[in-house]
C-alpha cells in the first residue's frame, strides 16, 4: 500500500449531467463499466423488415432455447448409466424386468416425477420442430437467394447448425436405452464397422469394447448435452451476430433498395413481436406435448440386442439416411482377406455428400455468375428458375429417400409390396429429382411470363365488355406504379460468353476446360431457356400508348 | 479459376446510389421506384375507443396467463400422477400431463399473444428506412491495414527467421497429437473380438447345448415343429456353468453375438446340401443377427422359408443357406453346425465358421 500522494494524478471526473431519475442513474452506472450507450446507439432502433417467412429463423432460435431449458431439467433426473437394475416402479407392465439405469430413470421421469413426462415431451417435440424449422428456414434462404454475398459464411454456419441438429437429435433419441433407441445405436455400430481400415478400431473406441458394452450411453450423454450443444451455441451466436451485422434482407418493393433496409425498429415493435413470438412458440409446443405423445419409450421395453420392435424407425429427419441404407443393394467386395461393405459404406458417404452440395451452393452459384456485388434484395423464386429447380430437385430427392426410409410403413398402410417400393425408390432417386427440376423450372418461367403480361397488359378486373362489333373482352387495369416497379426491378444477368477463339492478333487463344464448363453452366442459368426477358419501358409505352390496349 | 475474365457489363447494372427512396416517379419511366408508400393509420391510431379496447384485450390475455400459472401449480399439487382421464379424441391420457401441459401452454401462449397484439395494434407501425453500408472497407482503410500488418510482420521477423518459423509450425502441428493419443484408452483394440462368439467354447468333447430363449430348457430336435421359429442361446459350458443368463455381467455383449434361431424344414424343401448337412434332421440353426448392420431378425414366413429383418428388410432364404434374396444385406446369415448329445439334446460342437453380424474390413470370409 503506497501512501505517497505527492504526484497523484486523478482521472478526469465524469462531466456528465445529473441523471434525471433512478433508471437513468443505473444505466449511467452500467455504461461507465460496459459502455452500453455506444452499443445501444446503433442497435436500439435497428430496423427489421417484416415478412411472415422471416419468422422461420425465429422459430429455430426459440425452439433451441426451449430445448436447452427442458434439457437442463431432464439432466436433473436422468441417470446416464448402463448399470443394471430390476425395475420396480409405478409402470406395472415392466415390473421385475432387468434394465439399465438409463431406461429406469427415463421411466421414472415419465411416471414418477410430476411434470417429468410433460418436460420430456416438450423436449422431444421442440427438437422435432427445431430441425423442421431449420430445414424450412434454410429453404427460405435458398429459394430467395438470401445466401448471396455478403451472407455466404452465415449460410455455412446455418448448414453446420442443421447437421449438428440432426446429429444431436439422433444422440438424444439414443439415450433412454429403450428397444427402439438401442436399435438405432446398433445401426450406428454397423455403419461404423463398414468404414474400411479403421472401422473396427473406431467401433471399439466408441463403444469401449464389443457392442453394446456399458460405456456408450454415458458417452453419448456427454456428447449430447455438452459437446454438441456447446458447439451449436457458439455457431448460433455467430449466426445471429452476422444477421445483425449484415442487417436483414428484404423483398423488392417501392422504396426498397440495395442501400436501405425498410421496416420497424427493434424497440419497441420488434422486441414485443419477437419476444411475444417466443411465448407463442413455447405455448404451442407445450400444448402439443400435452395432447400428442411422442416416443413412448415404456411401450418398447428395455434394449436387448436379440430383440427388436416393429416399426424400427428413426426420427423423420434421419429418414433420408435411413432411406439410403434401405434401398442400397447389398454390395460387398471380398478380396485379399478383407471385406469392403459397399452396401453400407456408400450410403454412409452419400449422406454427407448430398448435404455438402447444399453447403457449397452459394460458392458454386457465385462462381458461375461471377457476381461479386452485395445483395440485400431477395429474389422471387420464379426469377431464378434454375436455382429454384435445383432446390426443388433436392427436396424431391429427400422425400423419395424418406419414402424409402419408411418403406415398411408405406407397404402396410397402403397395401403395397415392400419390394416394389424399394425398386421404385432405387430408380426414383435418380429420375424423380430430374423430372422435378424440369417441371419446376418451366413453372417458374410460366410465372415469369405471367408477370410480364401483367406489367404490359395490366391486371384482369373481371369486368367483361362487349365491343360495338360484338366481341367480348375483359377489361384490364393498369397496375399502380409500385407494383410495376416491384415486378420489373429484378436483375436478369446475361450468360457468360467465351472469349473469341482467336484474339485480335489472330493468335489462337487457349480456353481452359473450367472456363468452358462455367460458360455452359452460365448459359443454363441465364441463357435463352433460363429466363423470360422482362418487359422494357419501350414495350410498355408502346402498348399503353394506344393500339391494342384494352 | 480467376474471375477477372468476367466483365462487369455482363452483369445487370448495379443500382445507382441516388435512386430509390423518396424519389418521385420519373414521368417517362413507368417502372421507376415511386418510393415508400405513405403510412396508412390503423383503426387504433385514430379511434381512441378502439385503442382502449385493444388495451383491455392485451391486459386480458396477460391476466389469463396469470390464472393459467395458478392452475398449473394447483394441478401439480393436486393431481395424482397415476390418474388417467378420457379426453375425446385423444383417448386415455395421463390427467397430470394433460393438465400441466394445457395450463403451461395457456400461460405461455397468452403472454405471447398479448405482446404481439400490443405490438400490432398500439405500437407504431410506421415503416422507416435505414441506410446500409457496404460490408467491405474502402480502399484507404484496406491499404492502411495491410500496411500495418506488414509492419507488424516485419517487426516480428517471422518471414526472416526461417528456422523459428518452421519449427513453430512443426511444433504446432505436433502438439494436437497428444490429444489424439489420449483417446487411445477409450476402448480396447479390435484384435479377434468380432470373429468369435461364445459358441467357440464348444468342442466335440465338450459340446454346448442349445437352450430355449423363453423357457431356459435344453431342446430336442422333435421340440422344433415345422414352420415355427425358435430362438436359442448357449447352455452351460466351462466358461458359464449356468449357461448364458440375463444377470451375467456381459449378457448384452454375449447375446449380441450368440443369439440363434432354429427352424425345421422338410428335407425335400432344402435347396442347399451344405446347409442341410450343417443341420440335424431338417432342423437348421442360424445366427439371429442380421448381416447388414446387426438387427435381430424376427419375422419368418413358413411357406417360403424366408426370414425378414425388420430394420431394413433384408430377406434371407433359410432353405437355401440363408442366401440374401432381397434388401441391403451383403452376405448370408452364418449357420451353426448342430448335432445331438447322448441324451438326445441339440448341441453345438464348434463356433460359426464365419463372423456373425455386420461386415467389417478385417472380415475374411
Ligand atoms: S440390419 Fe437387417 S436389414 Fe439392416
Amino acid at each position: 500500500m503506497s501512501s505517497s500522494t505527492s504526484t497523484k494524478q486523478t482521472a478526469p471526473a465524469s462531466t456528465r449531467a445529473k441523471p434525471a431519475n433512478k433508471g437513468e442513474a443505473a444505466a449511467d452506472w452500467v455504461d461507465g463499466r460496459l459502455g452500453i450507450y455506444s452499443l445501444a446507439k446503433a442497435n436500439l432502433r435497428k430496423i427489421f423488415p417484416d415478412h411472415w417467412s422471416f419468422m422461420l429463423g425465429e422459430i429455430c432460435l426459440y425452439t433451441f432455447v426451449i430445448i436447452i431449458l427442458t434439457g437442463v431439467y431432464l439432466t436433473l433426473f436422468f441417470k446416464p448409466s448402463m448399470g443394471e437394475v430390476v425395475y420396480n416402479g409405478s409402470y406395472a407392465p415392466l415390473n421385475g424386468i432387468r434394465m439399465s439405469e438409463a431406461y429406469e430413470s427415463t421411466l421414472n421421469i415419465s411416471f414418477e416425477v410430476r411434470g417429468g413426462l410433460l418436460i420430456r415431451q416438450i423436449h422431444h417435440w421442440a427438437a422435432i420442430v427445431f430441425v423442421a424449422a431449420m430445414f424450412v428456414h434454410m429453404m427460405r434462404v435458398f429459394f430467395t437467394g438470401a445466401f448471396r454475398k455478403p451472407r455466404e459464411i452465415n449460410w455455412v454456419f446455418g448448414f453446420l447448425l442443421l447437421c449438428l441438429g440432426f446429429f444431436d437429435g439422433f444422440m438424444g433419441y439414443s439415450l433412454p436405452d429403450d428397444l427402439l433407441s438401442g436399435t438405432g445405436i446398433r445401426f450406428m455400430e454397423g455403419a461404423v464397422l463398414a468404414v474400411p481400415l479403421v472401422g473396427t478400431y473406431i467401433q471399439m473406441f466408441l463403444f469401449g469394447g464389443p457392442f453394446p458394452g456399458t460405456d456408450v450411453i454415458p458417452r453419448f450423454f456427454t456428447i449430447h448435452v455438452l459437446l454438441i450443444p456447446g458447439i451449436m451455441l457458439g455457431l448460433l451466436v455467430a449466426h445471429l451476430i452476422l444477421v445483425f451485422y449484415h442487417k436483414h434482407t428484404q423483398w423488392a418493393g417501392p422504396g426498397k433498395t440495395e442501400q436501405n433496409v425498410v421496416g420497424m425498429p427493434l424497440m419497441p415493435v420488434y422486441m414485443a413481436k419477437a419476444g411475444g413470438f417466443f411465448f407463442l412458440v413455447f405455448g404451442i409446443i407445450a400444448a402439443m406435448s400435452a395432447i400428442a405423445s411422442v416416443n413412448p419409450v415404456w411401450a418398447y421395453g428395455p434394449y436387448r440386442p436379440d430383440q427388436v420392435s416393429t416399426d424400427a424407425q428413426p426420427d423423420w429427419y434421419m429418414g433420408f439416411a435411413e432411406g439410403l441404407i434401405r434401398v442400397m443393394p447389398g454390395w460387398e467386395i471380398r478380396a485379399w482377406g478383407h471385406t469392403l461393405n459397399l452396401g453400407v459404406f456408400i450410403p454412409l458417404m452419400l449422406f454427407p455428400l448430398v448435404l455438402a452440395l447444399i453447403a457449397l451452393y452459394p460458392f458454386i452459384e457465385g462462381w458461375i455468375t461471377g457476381d461479386k456485388r452485395e445483395h440485400h434484395i431477395l429474389d422471387r423464386p420464379r426469377n431464378a428458375p434454375v436455382r429454384t429447380g435445383l432446390g426443388a430437385a433436392w427436396i424431391a430427392l429427400y422425400l423419395v429417400l424418406l419414402l424409402g426410409g419408411g418403406n415398411d410403413l408405406v407397404a402396410t398402410h397402403f397395401h403395397l409390396s415392400l419390394n416394389d417400393i424399394t425398386y421404385f425408390v432405387r430408380a426414383g432417386s435418380f429420375v424423380i429429382p430430374i423430372i422435378v427440376f424440369y417441371v419446376t423450372k418451366r413453372w417458374c418461367l410460366g410465372l415469369q411470363r405471367r408477370d410480364r403480361d401483367k406489367v404490359l397488359h395490366g391486371r384482369e378486373t373481371g369486368v367483361i365488355k362487349r365491343l360495338p362489333h360484338g366481341e367480348f373482352i375483359e377489361i384490364h387495369a393498369q397496375l399502380p406504379q409500385g407494383r410495376l416497379h416491384t415486378l420489373t426491378s429484378h436483375e436478369q444477368p446475361e450468360p457468360l460468353e467465351l472469349p473469341a477463339e482467336v484474339d485480335e492478333n489472330g493468335v489462337a487463344r487457349k480456353v481452359g476446360l473450367l472456363t468452358k464448363t462455367r460458360a455452359k453452366l452460365s448459359a443454363g442459368y441465364f441463357g435463352e431457356g433460363g429466363q423470360i426477358p422482362k418487359p422494357t419501358v419501350e414495350e410498355h409505352q408502346e402498348i399503353t400508348s394506344g393500339h391494342g390496349h384494352h | 479459376m480467376s474471375h477477372d475474365n468476367i466483365s462487369d457489363d455482363k452483369l445487370p447494372e448495379a443500382h445507382d446510389a441516388s435512386e430509390g427512396h423518396g424519389h418521385l416517379a420519373v414521368a417517362d419511366d413507368p417502372f421507376a421506384d415511386p418510393g415508400l408508400p405513405a403510412h396508412e393509420p390503423r383503426r387504433t391510431d385514430i379511434d381512441e375507443r378502439a385503442a382502449k379496447r385493444a388495451e383491455r384485450q392485451v391486459s386480458g390475455m396477460f391476466i389469463l396467463s396469470m390464472l393459467a400459472t395458478v392452475g398449473f401449480i394447483a394441478s401439480y399439487a393436486s393431481i395424482n400422477p397415476d390418474k388417467l382421464v378420457y379426453i375425446f379424441p385423444l383417448g386415455h391420457v395421463s390427467a397430470l400431463n394433460f393438465a400441466l401441459g394445457m395450463t403451461l401452454a395457456v400461460a405461455l401462449f397468452c403472454i405471447g399473444a398479448g405482446a404481439v397484439h400490443w405490438a400490432r395494434t398500439l405500437m407504431s407501425d410506421v415503416e422507416m428506412p435505414a441506410e446500409r453500408h457496404p460490408i467491405e472497407a474502402d480502399d484507404e482503410v484496406r491499404a492502411d491495414v495491410i500496411q500495418q500488418f506488414k509492419t507488424g510482420a516485419a517487426e516480428s521477423g517471422f518471414g526472416r527467421r526461417k528456422m523459428i518459423r518452421n519449427t513453430l509450425i512443426g511444433s504446432m502441428a505436433m502438439v494436437p497429437l497428444s490429444g489424439v493419443v489420449l483417446l487411445r484408452d477409450l476402448g480396447p483394440l479390435p484384435e479377434k473380438k468380432l470373429d468369435s462368439t461364445d459358441w467357440s467354447e464348444a468342442t466335440p468333447s465338450a459340446p454346448i447345448r442349445l437352450v430355449n430363449m423363453n423357457t431356459d430348457e435344453p431342446m430336442k430336435a422333435e421340440d422344433i415343429v415345422v414352420g415355427s421359429l425358435t430362438f436359442a442361446k448357449p447352455g452351460p459350458s466351462a466358461l458359464r456353468p449356468n449357461g448364458l443368463q440375463d444377470s451375467d455381467e456381459d449378457f448384452q455383449e454375449a447375446i449380441a453375438k450368440d443369439a440363434l434361431m432354429l427352424i425345421r424344414i422338410q428335407p425335400e424343401d432344402l435347396k442347399d446340401e451344405k446347409s442341410a448337412a450343417l443341420g440335424f434332421e431338417g432342423v437348421l440353426c442360424y445366427s439371429k443377427i442380421c448381416t447388414h448392420v446387426g438387427c435381430p431378425i424376427s419375422l419368418y414366413e413358413q411357406q417360403t422359408h424366408h426370414a425378414l429383418c425388420p430394420c431394413h428388410q433384408s430377406t434371407f432364404d433359410l432353405s437355401d443357406g440363408a442366401r440374401v434374396i432381397f434388401g441391403p444385406a451383403g452376405h448370408p446369415l452364418p449357420q451353426l453346425k448342430i448335432s445331438t448329445d447322448s441324451d438326445g439334446y441339440l448341441v453345438a460342437t464348434q463356433d460359426f465358421t464365419v463372423p456373425v453380424g455386420p461386415s467389417f474390413w478385417e472380415r475374411s470370409a
